[in-house]
Order: structure tokens, then C-alpha cells, then sequence
């Protein structure tokens, strides 16, 4: 059988910068897969007691996990807004290429400024309170 | 000439049904975890996560180990169907695809079932 062309046709569009939206749900989608693991790791050491939960904490504490934790944080922040931005184009609006640009926009902006608040909160004001 | 019938067009439902029930879902799942995730980071805010006890008598108390045992199912079902689409898209040599798929569905599950028995652990440790 002569080879059928295959899905998706990444290359052969000219580039829009709203691609940039489209590819990165889909990785922050993946890595956010990942951080399931880490969330049963966590439940794990919960249910383990408190000498298994102090191991994970630790773990989880250490100054790498902490900046993946933050990226996963910024991760979720993305993939819920778009998410929802992809939702309402299941509806059947906000399909227009004005539209579809100009809720980029705002989905990335508040991406950022719901992760500043989440990263604030978990990170810094929990590392200040006793 | 197309053999499908003018209904079987309409429904648009393919030969298995298998797309439109991945798709639905997909999206249905999405709308459950937009409320639980969000549940569960704000409890995450107001949790002081380095004291154990606390974290165990959060995790048992009331409804929160059944939200926490539907967050765990809802995003590990999600989280299989889109990790599943991204090996469909990319992966194309036949054998390569089918064990990633097969890889992903297991992974999916035992992540799953170990979050959701160390929720039970906790949550049935209170009746002990």
C-alpha cells in the first residue's frame, strides 16, 4: 500500500504564532502526566506514615523538585486555562481568527498571573509562615 | 460513492464509535477537573503540607478522600486518553505505537491504583 500521508500536517502550514498555544497544551498536558506520578508519590507517603511522608517531603523540598514543582504549577495554570479556551471553542464560539488570537493572548497572560498567585501562596508564603 | 447511510452521516459516528467517545470523554473528564484540581490546589494553599498529621486528618476528613480518590481517577482517565492521542499522532511505525499505547493504559492504571488505595489507607485509618 502506497503510504497514506499522516496526521497532524505540522510543516506544511504557513506559521501563526497561535500554534505556539495548540503545542504547548499539548506539552504541558504531557508533563502535567508526569506530575501524576509524583502526586501518588505524595498520597503514598501520606498513607505510609509519618516517617515515609518526612522521605517525600524532603524530596519534594529539595531545591530541583522544587523548580519542577513550579514549572508543573505554571504547567497546570496553561493547560486549565486553555483547556477551558478549548471548551468554549467545543461550544461553537470564539472560533474566529480575531477571536482565536486575541484569547491567546489572555489565556497566556492569566496563565502567568494565576501562577504568580498559586507560586505565592505554596512556595513563599508557606516558607515564611511557621 | 460513498456506502455509508444518509443517518450513519449525520451521527457522524465513524465505523466503531470509538472517535466520538474518546472526544466526549476527553471534554468531560476536562469539565470534572477544572473543579477538582482547583478544589485541590486552594486545599494545598491552606494546608501546612511539612506537618504530617495535619495532612492525614485533611486527607480523612469528611468528603475530601472521595474528591481526592475522583481527582486521582478523573485525571489519570485524562490524562491516558490525551497521552494517548499524542502516540497516535507522532508514533507511526505500527509495532512502536501499539506497545506505547499498551505501556500508557498500564501506567495510567497502576498510578491510579496506587494513589487510591494510599487514599483509602488514610481515610479507613480514622474507623480503625
Amino acid at each position: 500500500m502506497r503510504p497514506r500521508p499522516l496526521s497532524p500536517h505540522v510543516t506544511v502550514f504557513r506559521f501563526q504564532y497561535t500554534m505556539i498555544g495548540s503545542f504547548t497544551h499539548r506539552m504541558t498536558g504531557v508533563a502535567l502526566s508526569f506530575g501524576l506520578i509524583v502526586l501518588a508519590a505524595w498520597l503514598v507517603g501520606a498513607a505510609g506514615g509519618a516517617q515515609a511522608y518526612a522521605t517525600v517531603s524532603a524530596a519534594l523540598g529539595s531545591v530541583p523538585c522544587q523548580v519542577l514543582l513550579a514549572l508543573w504549577l505554571l504547567a497546570f495554570c496553561y493547560h486549565l486555562l486553555n483547556g477551558v479556551r478549548h471548551l468554549v471553542w467545543d461550544l461553537g464560539y470564539g472560533l474566529e481568527k480575531r477571536e482565536a488570537r486575541r484569547s491567546y493572548r489572555v489565556t497566556m497572560a492569566a496563565a502567568v498571573i494565576l501562577w504568580a498567585a498559586f507560586a505565592w501562596y505554596l512556595f513563599l508564603a508557606h516558607a515564611v509562615s511557621p | 460513492m460513498s456506502l455509508r447511510t444518509p443517518l450513519g452521516r449525520v451521527l457522524g459516528l465513524g465505523s466503531a464509535h470509538e472517535g466520538v467517545h474518546h472526544w466526549v470523554v476527553q471534554r468531560v473528564s476536562a469539565v470534572a477537573l477544572i473543579v477538582l484540581t482547583l478544589w485541590f490546589v486552594l486545599s494545598l494553599v491552606r494546608l501546612p503540607l511539612g506537618d504530617h498529621a495535619q495532612v492525614i486528618a485533611w486527607m480523612a476528613e469528611g468528603i475530601h478522600p472521595v474528591l481526592l480518590a475522583l481527582l486521582v481517577l478523573t485525571a489519570a482517565w485524562h490524562s491516558k486518553l490525551g497521552v494517548q492521542v499524542v502516540i497516535e499522532d507522532y508514533v507511526h511505525q505500527r509495532h512502536a505505537k501499539m506497545a506505547l499505547l499498551i505501556v500508557n493504559t498500564f501506567a495510567h492504571v497502576l498510578v491510579a491504583a496506587t494513589a487510591v488505595l494510599a487514599v483509602l489507607r488514610v481515610a479507613l485509618r480514622s474507623f480503625a
